[in-house]
């Protein structure tokens, strides 16, 4: 044990919602105010009612599929020289980790007798979880969807509308993830008395990194448990890529107090991060305010947002979750860019070696995490391990694998992919 | 030019000494252009307006309505900057009018709280209104102003509890802004069950001056708004002149000083 007499870390928001007294808290306007503290009260009270925590626990394992798998990936562990493990979110109903978030708002609207929920969605995952849980629990549901992306993303708008839900294409800005929020915002703002904002990731105004933290932490408690479990050890370093943080600051809840743990976050690197096309918000951005927190931000020299860019819609956003933020700059997190090209010869990888297609998005915590295990393998031998979030299935994605690999012509003189591991590369 | 400027708190002053309500204008910076807004909101100021906003362009206006969201988006592409905003402001306070400027808190932490409460009071500026932060979360924002003796304007809504009613308005200086309808900015019917009782709820807490906003958009409305509020607030309608006229910046001009001088007589008909 170090010697020094500093007082333990404190990783937590103090009850007004700030990290580290500087990060996080609740840059709103005062109309939604009584909504944010209702909602607070709300998350709090049910947080402590053990029937809440009961019946999400229940709907999560009958109707999710949780406890995911924490599945120990053999060839992939060969192919680097350390025990990979990856955290199954993408086995769970509707293919991601995003399922906990929705089931667990839903269940907190239902219980504060609210009769209507709206979203913002990029890609679409989101949304589509969000229709899901509503179809569920019986609301109505509106989702706020880019102009931009509901036309690139039309499976996902038609899976919305099956599954009963309202998707307004946003026209403003840049018609993408960010406008699809300040929309969702505004309707929130003249419809608060029965509306509850179902918030995609651990970002936004105090309490929705604090609580959309605690539905997601489930990922982190069950990865720490089914380690020691199956193990008999904590793993050397967790990993998860960060967009707005919500799969990551799930994974990394549980092992935050174990300070032995190495604690990686990948950010998108889009085409690079020296060509300006990126949205690695915390490697590139600065300390602003967006979206209601105090967080790094991609802006310009007045302070206004930039436009993200990244192959992965999930993780384009020019924000990120203000706890990461904190982490950061407290160096308990180390958060790093992967370009698009570098997730997309992980993504092949991790088909070839696993069978398993994952998300994009996840695929920058695959790239990332193994050039992590190689280090680890080469320090400690081959039981040093590392926990992947698999956060999300890459069945949306394939639009994307097409173009990228040239797949889908059967009759074509298309090489197979060739996949490499990190730092395999001629 | 040069009159001597006139503080906010003046300005509702000499309004209630006349028995109406004051007529507080907002047009965007830089829009339609930064020469185009100055020579906008002067004409504003010369057929009646009492207290000038200008908006400060923002890439993330969360409370805005359509028509104030693309005349930002418009002055954002046609280059607009913070210290742009603040030439704006020196000319029309120029005219002696007091002069705030409205606008998101980002851009503000990005120029530097201390650094632009000093240029802004520098500029003429008699303060700024802050629509996404509220007193409990703007210590920053409280400490510059108190320092360079400039009006804080925050807002309340319906929603608001009375006892954060009564810590805005303890909190405001110049006037409170009564955000009346819950909803995005714009102009609507302009009636609402909800703003007369907002107002009497600030004005139970103190005896600092409630301006409301609640998308007024004519003369008729004004009066309206006039019979219970210290100040009538109006934006989009005066966007919406400009919008309009998008190809003939004089007709655009005359329909902004027609619809000031039909609020402006709208402030005074609704006299309590």
């Amino acid at each position: 044990m170090s010697q020094q007499t500093t007082q333990p870390v404190k990783y937590d928001a103090d009850e007004r919602g700030y990290f580290g007294q500087t990060w996080g808290g609740r840059f709103m306007p005062e109309a939604l105010v009584a909504a944010l503290d209702e909602l607070t009260d709300a998350w709090q009270d049910a947080m402590a009612d053990p029937a809440f925590v009961s019946e999400f626990e229940r709907v999560l394992r009958d109707y999710a599929g949780t406890p995911s798998r924490l599945y120990h990936a053999e060839r992939l562990s060969r192919t680097v020289g350390a025990r990979v493990l990856l955290k199954r979110e993408d086995l769970n109903h509707t293919g991601a980790h995003k399922i906990r978030n929705v089931m667990g708002q839903a269940l907190l609207t239902k219980r504060m007798g609210k009769t209507r929920v709206i979203a913002e969605t990029g890609a679409g995952q989101h949304g589509v979880a969000s229709a899901t849980a509503a179809a569920y629990f019986d609301l109505d549901c509106t989702v706020y969807m880019g102009a931009v992306d509901t036309r690139r993303q039309a499976l996902n708008v038609a899976r919305m509308q099956l599954l009963g839900a309202k998707v307004v294409p946003v026209e403003s800005g840049s018609a993408t993830l960010k406008d699809a929020i300040n929309e969702a915002m505004r309707d929130w703002v003249a419809s608060v008395d029965r509306t509850a904002y179902l918030f995609g990731t651990a970002a936004g105004p105090h309490p929705f990194p604090s609580m959309v933290r605690d539905f997601c932490r489930g990922i982190g408690d069950e990865a720490r448990q089914q380690c020691l479990d199956q193990y008999g050890v904590l793993p050397d370093a967790v990993a998860a890529c960060v967009g707005g943080g919500s799969n990551a600051i799930g994974l990394f809840t549980a092992f935050l107090e174990d300070e032995g743990v190495e604690i990686h976050g990948f950010e998108p690197g889009g085409d690079g991060v020296e060509t300006g096309r990126h949205a690695a918000t915390i490697h590139a951005g600065e300390a602003g305010v967006l979206h209601g927190a105090r967080t790094y931000v991609l802006q310009d020299e007045d302070g206004q947002t930039v436009e993200s860019h990244s192959i992965s819609a999930g993780l384009d956003y020019p924000g990120v979750g203000p706890q990461h933020s904190w982490l950061a700059a407290l160096g308990r997190a180390t958060y790093t860019p992967v370009t698009d090209a570098q997730a997309m010869e992980a993504m092949a990888l991790l088909s070839r070696t696993e069978g398993i297609i994952p998300a994009i998005e996840t695929a920058h915590a695959v790239y990332g995490a193994l050039d992590v295990a190689r280090r680890l393998g080469a320090e400690k031998g081959p039981d040093a391990t590392v926990i992947i979030n698999l956060s999300g299935r890459g069945d949306k994605d394939m639009g994307t694998a097409i173009e990228w690999f040239g797949l889908g012509d059967a009759d074509g003189e298309a090489e197979p992919v060739v996949a490499t591991a990190p730092g395999e590369e001629a | 030019m040069g009159s001597t400027p006139t503080s906010t708190t003046q300005a509702f002053d000499k309004a209630r000494a006349e028995s109406r309500s004051a007529l507080v204008g907002y047009l965007p910076a830089g829009f339609p252009s930064v020469e185009g807004s100055i020579t906008a909101l002067r004409a504003m100021v010369e057929a009646g307006c009492d207290v000038i906003e200008i908006g400060l362009p923002y890439s993330d206006p969360v409370m805005d309505g359509p028509t104030i969201q693309a005349a930002a988006q418009q002055a954002l592409e046609r280059g607009v900057r913070t210290a742009d905003v603040l030439r704006v402001v020196e000319a029309v306070a120029e005219t002696g009018v007091p002069t705030l400027v409205m606008t998101y808190w980002n851009p503000i932490e990005r120029y530097g709280v201390e650094r632009w409460a000093s240029d802004l009071a520098k500029a003429g500026g008699a303060g700024m209104i802050t629509p996404d932060i509220t007193p409990d979360h703007g210590s920053a924002w409280i400490d510059a102003a108190d320092a360079h003796d400039l009006d804080k304007v925050f807002l309340v809504a319906p929603s608001s509890t009375d006892d954060r009613i009564a810590m805005t308005a303890a909190e405001s200086r110049g006037f409170v802004y009564a955000a009346a309808v819950m909803g995005v900015t714009g102009a609507r019917d302009a009636s609402s069950d909800l703003a007369g009782p907002l107002v009497g709820r600030v004005r139970a807490s103190g005896d600092i001056p409630v301006a409301v906003g609640i998308g007024v958009s004519n003369g008729d409305q004004a009066a309206d708004v006039a019979a219970y509020a210290d100040g009538v607030i109006v934006g989009s309608a005066f966007v919406r002149c400009l919008l309009d006229h998008a190809d003939d910046e004089a007709a655009g001009l005359e329909a902004l000083r027609a619809l000031t001088t039909d609020l402006a007589e709208g402030v005074r008909r609704g006299a309590r």
